[in-house]
C-alpha cells in the first residue's frame, strides 16, 4: 500500500534527522571536554614534572581495568544493535544491551574505589596534604577529579539512556524497523567511551 | 498534533495559529504546544519584557552619572546593577532574541518547511530558557544580591566575592544548553526540512545568517558551559585551576571565557545582518546585489570570528605574538563585514526605494553598524587599544554594534514581520516618529560615551572627574531621548496588536515564502508543500533584477519583455 510505503520513508526520514541532530549534540559534548583538555594541556605544559609525579599516584591497574571494561562494553553494545537490527533477535539485543549496563556499572564500581584510595591518602582538593604539595601536583589532582567526575557523570547519563532503550527494545517499541533511538543511545555511549580513552593515557600513562 | 489525510479540505487549517479552538485554548494551549510559530511567540514575550527591565537597569546608570559626586547609587550597588544589565541584555536577550523569535515563528516558513525539526525538543529548550531565566532571578532575591562582577565573571574576584555568583553561573550554564539545542534544531531544520526546490542557493540570506549562526551556538556554547562549571566547582570545592594560590591561571580563565563569548558576538550579529540582507532588496525592488558573497561571508564572519577572541585580552599579559596574531585575525575578520554593507548600499543603488518603517530601521542598522565596526578596528589594533581598553569607547563601540546593529535589526524585524505574524498593521507615521527619535537619541547618547572615552573616561565607574561632567548629561539626557522612542516604539507596536486594521497578506510586495500564504499563516502554515523556482529575491511587478545575479532571475527575464523604468 502506498500509505504504509509514505509512513517508512517517513519513520527513515525521522531517523536520519535524529542522528543529524544527535551528532551535532556529540560535537559539542566534544568541545564541552574541548575546554578542560585545553586547561590540562596548558597547566602540563607548564608543570611537568609534578604531572608525572601526579600521575605516578595513580593506580595502572585500576585504569587499565577500566579502559578494557568500557571498550568491552562498547563491544556489547554493537552486538545488541547488530542482533536486533540485521538479526532480529529482540532477546539476544536485550541481553547484550543488560551487559552493556552491567559494564558500565563495574566501571563506575572500580572508579569509586579508585577515588576512594585517594580521599583516604588526602589527595583531593581541599585536603590539607593536597595543599601543601607543589601548585602542578594540587593542578593535576584537581584536574584528575573534576575531568574523571565529569566523564563518570555521562557514564550514569549513558547507562540511563540505554536503560530506557532496553525497555523500548523490551515493550517493543524499538523494533528492527525502528531502531533510530537505539542507534542513538548506541553512538552516545560511544562517545563516552570515546573520551575515557582520551583521559586514559593523559592522566595514567604520563612519563 | 492533527493527522489528515489529502484531498479534503480541512476548516481547523484556516484558523490562524494563535486560534482559541479546543485544546490549543488559552494559556495552556501555548505553553503545551510544539507549534514553531506558537514557540517564536513565547520567546517573544519574555525577551521583550527581559528588555525592558535591562533598559531601566540602564537609565538608573545614567541618573548615577548625572553629576560627579550623586549619592543616587553606592558603588556596590552600581557594580550590581551594570552587571544585571550586562547579563540580562547578553544571555536573556542579546543571543536568543532572533534566533528564537524569527528563527522559530519563520525559519520553517521561509524554507518551505511543515516545522522545526525536533518540535518537541524546541519546546524543551523554551522550558530550559525560562528556567535559566528564573535561576538568573533567584540570584536576585536570595543571599547577598546579585552579582557585582560584571558579565564577564572574571577569576579571581568572581572566586572572592560574597555575592550570589554561583547561582549567576549555574543560570548561565542552562541558558547556554537551551542555546545549544536551540542552534542544533536550526541547523538540523535547514538541512533536513527544507521545500522541493529549495536549494541551499535559494534560501533567504536571513536563513543563511541564522544557519550560521547556528554553528556558532553549538560549537561555541559549550566552551562557556565548562567555563562556568569550573567557576562552581572552583568556588565549592577548591580544585585550583583559576586559582593563582593554587597555581592556576586567571589569564586561562579569559581564554576560555573569550572563546566562547567572542563568537557570541556573531550569534548576536550574524541573524540581524541576514534580516537586513532580506528587507533591503523588498523595499528597493531589486534583486540583493552579490547574493552568493553576502551568504559566504555570513560563514567566513562565523569560522574567522570564532578566532579572534585574544582581542579582549591584549593588556591583560598575554604574550605579544598572540596579541598580533590576534590583531591580524581581527582585522580579517572586518572583511566580510565590510562586504555586507558594500553589497547592502550597492543594491540600494538604482533601486526604487519605498521609505516604510522596516526600511528606516535597516538603514539606520547600517549606519550605525558601520560605526561600530570602524571603531572596532581602533580598538582592534595593538597601540590604539591599549589607550581605549576598559574606557568609554569601548563601551560606546560595543552599543553601537549590538544596540545598533542588532537591536536595531531586531526592531525592523518586528516591523517588517509584524504584519505576518499577527495579521494587523501598526501606524506607519508613528513608527518613523518613534525611529526618529530613537536614532537621534541612540546617538546622541552613545556619540558622547565614544567621545568621553578617547577623553579618558574608563567604564564600570560610578564616579567621576568633574572635567567630565558636560558630556556626562549630554549622554543621560541622549539615553532619555532614546528611551521615548523606544517607548514609542513598542507603544505604536502594542496598539497595532489590539487597535490595529488588518493586514494585507503581503504588504511589502516580498517574495520570499512567507508572503505567499495568509496573514496571520494557519496553524500548519502551507496547505499544499511549496514548490521553489527561483531565488528568494526575485520580485514579479519589477522585470530586470538590476544586477543580473541571482538564481533563477535569468530564466525569468527571457519569458518577460524587458522593460524601462
Amino acid at each position: 500500500m502506498s500509505s504504509s510505503h509514505s509512513q517508512s520513508v517517513e519513520v527513515h526520514e525521522e531517523g536520519v534527522k535524529a542522528r543529524v541532530g544527535l551528532w551535532l549534540f556529540l560535537l559539542s559534548e566534544i568541545l564541552l571536554f574541548g575546554g578542560m583538555f585545553l586547561l590540562y594541556s596548558m597547566y602540563r605544559y607548564k608543570n611537568p614534572g609534578d604531572f608525572h609525579a601526579g600521575s605516578m599516584e595513580l593506580s595502572r591497574f585500576d585504569g587499565t581495568l577500566n579502559t578494557l571494561v568500557l571498550l568491552t562494553s562498547s563491544l556489547t553494545v554493537v552486538v545488541a544493535l547488530h542482533s536486533l537490527h540485521v538479526k532480529r533477535n529482540k532477546r539476544r539485543a536485550a541481553i547484550f544491551l543488560g551487559a552493556t549496563i552491567a559494564l558500565g556499572l563495574t566501571f563506575l564500581v572500580v572508579k569509586s574505589f579508585e577515588w576512594t584510595a585517594k580521599f583516604e591518602h588526602g589527595l583531593y582538593p581541599g585536603a590539607k596534604f593536597l595543599e601543601s604539595q607543589p601548585h602542578g601536583f594540587i593542578l593535576f589532582f584537581g584536574l584528575y577529579f573534576v575531568m574523571t567526575g565529569l566523564h563518570a557523570l555521562h557514564v550514569i547519563i549513558g547507562m540511563a539512556i540505554l536503560s530506557f532503550v532496553l525497555n523500548f527494545v523490551l515493550r517493543d517499541k524499538v523494533t528492527a524497523d525502528r531502531i533510530n533511538i537505539m542507534e542513538n543511545g548506541a553512538l552516545y555511549w560511544h562517545l563516552v567511551d570515546i573520551i575515557w580513552i582520551f583521559l586514559f593515557p593523559l592522566f595514567y600513562l604520563i612519563s | 498534533m492533527d493527522e489528515h489525510g489529502g484531498g479534503v479540505a480541512h476548516p481547523h487549517n484556516h484558523y490562524p495559529w494563535y486560534t482559541n479552538e479546543g485544546k490549543r485554548a488559552g494559556l495552556r494551549g501555548f505553553l503545551t504546544s510544539t507549534n514553531h510559530k506558537r514557540i517564536g511567540t513565547l520567546y517573544l514575550v519574555p525577551i521583550l519584557t527581559f528588555f525592558s527591565v535591562a533598559v531601566i537597569l540602564g537609565v538608573l546608570m545614567r541618573i548615577q552619572m548625572l553629576s560627579p559626586d550623586s549619592k543616587f547609587l553606592t558603588g556596590t550597588r552600581y557594580n550590581q546593577i551594570f552587571t544585571l544589565h550586562g547579563v540580562i541584555m547578553i544571555f536573556l536577550v542579546v543571543i536568543p532574541a532572533i534566533p528564537t523569535i524569527f528563527g522559530n515563528f519563520f525559519l520553517p516558513i521561509l524554507i518551505g518547511g511543515k516545522d522545526m525539526a525536533f518540535p518537541r525538543l524546541n519546546l524543551f529548550t523554551w522550558y530550559l530558557y525560562i528556567l535559566g531565566a528564573f535561576i538568573l532571578l533567584v540570584s536576585l532575591l536570595t543571599g547577598k544580591g546579585p552579582a557585582d562582577t560584571g558579565w564577564t565573571f572574571y577569576v579571581p574576584y568572581s572566586l572572592r566575592t560574597t555575592v550570589n555568583v554561583p547561582w549567576a553561573v549555574f543560570g548561565v550554564f542552562i541558558l547556554g544548553m537551551s542555546s545549544i539545542l536551540t542552534g542544533l534544531n536550526i541547523v538540523t531544520t535547514v538541512h533536513m526540512e527544507r521545500a522541493p526546490g529549495m536549494k541551499f542557493s535559494r534560501l533567504p540570506l536571513s536563513i543563511w545568517g541564522i544557519y550560521a549562526t547556528a554553528w556558532v551556538q553549538v560549537l561555541a556554547t559549550p566552551v562557556i558551559g565548562i567555563t562556568m562549571v569550573l567557576i562552581l566547582v572552583e568556588r565549592f570545592f577548591g580544585i585550583g585551576v583559576f586559582d593563582p594560590t593554587k597555581g592556576g591561571d586567571p589569564l586561562l580563565y579569559q581564554h576560555l571565557f573569550w572563546i566562547y563569548s567572542h563568537p557570541a558576538v556573531y550569534i548576536m550579529i550574524l541573524p540581524a545582518m541576514g534580516i537586513i540582507s532580506d528587507i533591503i532588496p523588498v523595499f528597493s525592488r531589486k534583486n540583493i546585489f552579490g547574493y552568493k558573497t553576502i551568504a559566504f561571508s555570513s560563514l567566513a564572519i562565523a569560522s574567522v570570528g570564532s578566532l579572534v577572541w585574544g582581542h579582549h585580552m591584549y593588556v591583560s599579559g598575554q604574550s605579544n605574538t598572540a596579541g598580533v596574531i590576534f590583531s591580524l585575525l581581527t582585522f580579517l575578520v572586518a572583511v566580510p563585514s565590510a562586504i555586507k554593507v558594500f553589497n547592502w548600499v550597492a543594491t540600494l543603488y538604482k533601486g526604487s526605494i519605498k521609505m516604510d518603517a522596516p526600511f528606516l530601521y535597516a538603514l539606520g542598522f547600517i549606519a550605525l553598524f558601520s560605526i561600530g565596526g570602524l571603531t572596532g578596528l581602533i580598538l582592534g589594533a595593538l597601540s590604539t587599544d591599549v589607550h581605549t581598553h576598559d574606557t568609554y569607547f569601548v563601551v560606546g563601540h560595543f552599543h553601537y554594534v549590538i544596540f545598533g546593529g542588532m537591536g536595531f535589526g531586531l526592531f525592523a524585524a518586528l516591523h517588517y514581520w509584524f504584519p505576518k505574524m499577527f495579521g494587523k498593521m501598526y501606524n506607519e507615521k508613528t513608527a518613523v516618529v518613534a525611529f526618529i527619535v530613537l536614532f537621534v537619541g541612540f546617538n546622541v547618547f552613545y556619540m558622547t560615551i565614544l567621545i568621553l572615552g578617547w577623553a579618558g573616561m574608563p567604564r564600570r565607574y560610578y564616579s567621576y572627574l568633574p572635567q567630565f561632567t558636560d558630556l556626562q548629561r549630554i549622554a543621560t539626557w541622549g539615553s532619555w531621548i532614546m528611551v521615548g522612542g523606544l517607548a514609542l516604539m513598542f507603544g505604536n507596536l502594542l496598539h497595532g496588536l489590539f487597535r490595529g486594521r488588518k493586514a494585507e497578506d503581503n504588504p511589502w510586495g516580498g517574495a520570499t515564502l512567507e508572503w505567499q500564504i495568509s496573514s496571520p499563516p494557519a496553524e500548519h502554515s502551507f496547505a499544499e508543500t511549496p514548490v521553489v523556482t527561483h531565488g528568494p529575491y526575485i520580485f514579479p511587478d519589477r522585470t530586470s533584477d538590476g544586477n543580473g545575479n541571482g538564481d533563477g532571475a535569468k530564466e525569468k527575464h527571457e519569458q518577460q519583455p524587458q522593460s524601462k523604468r
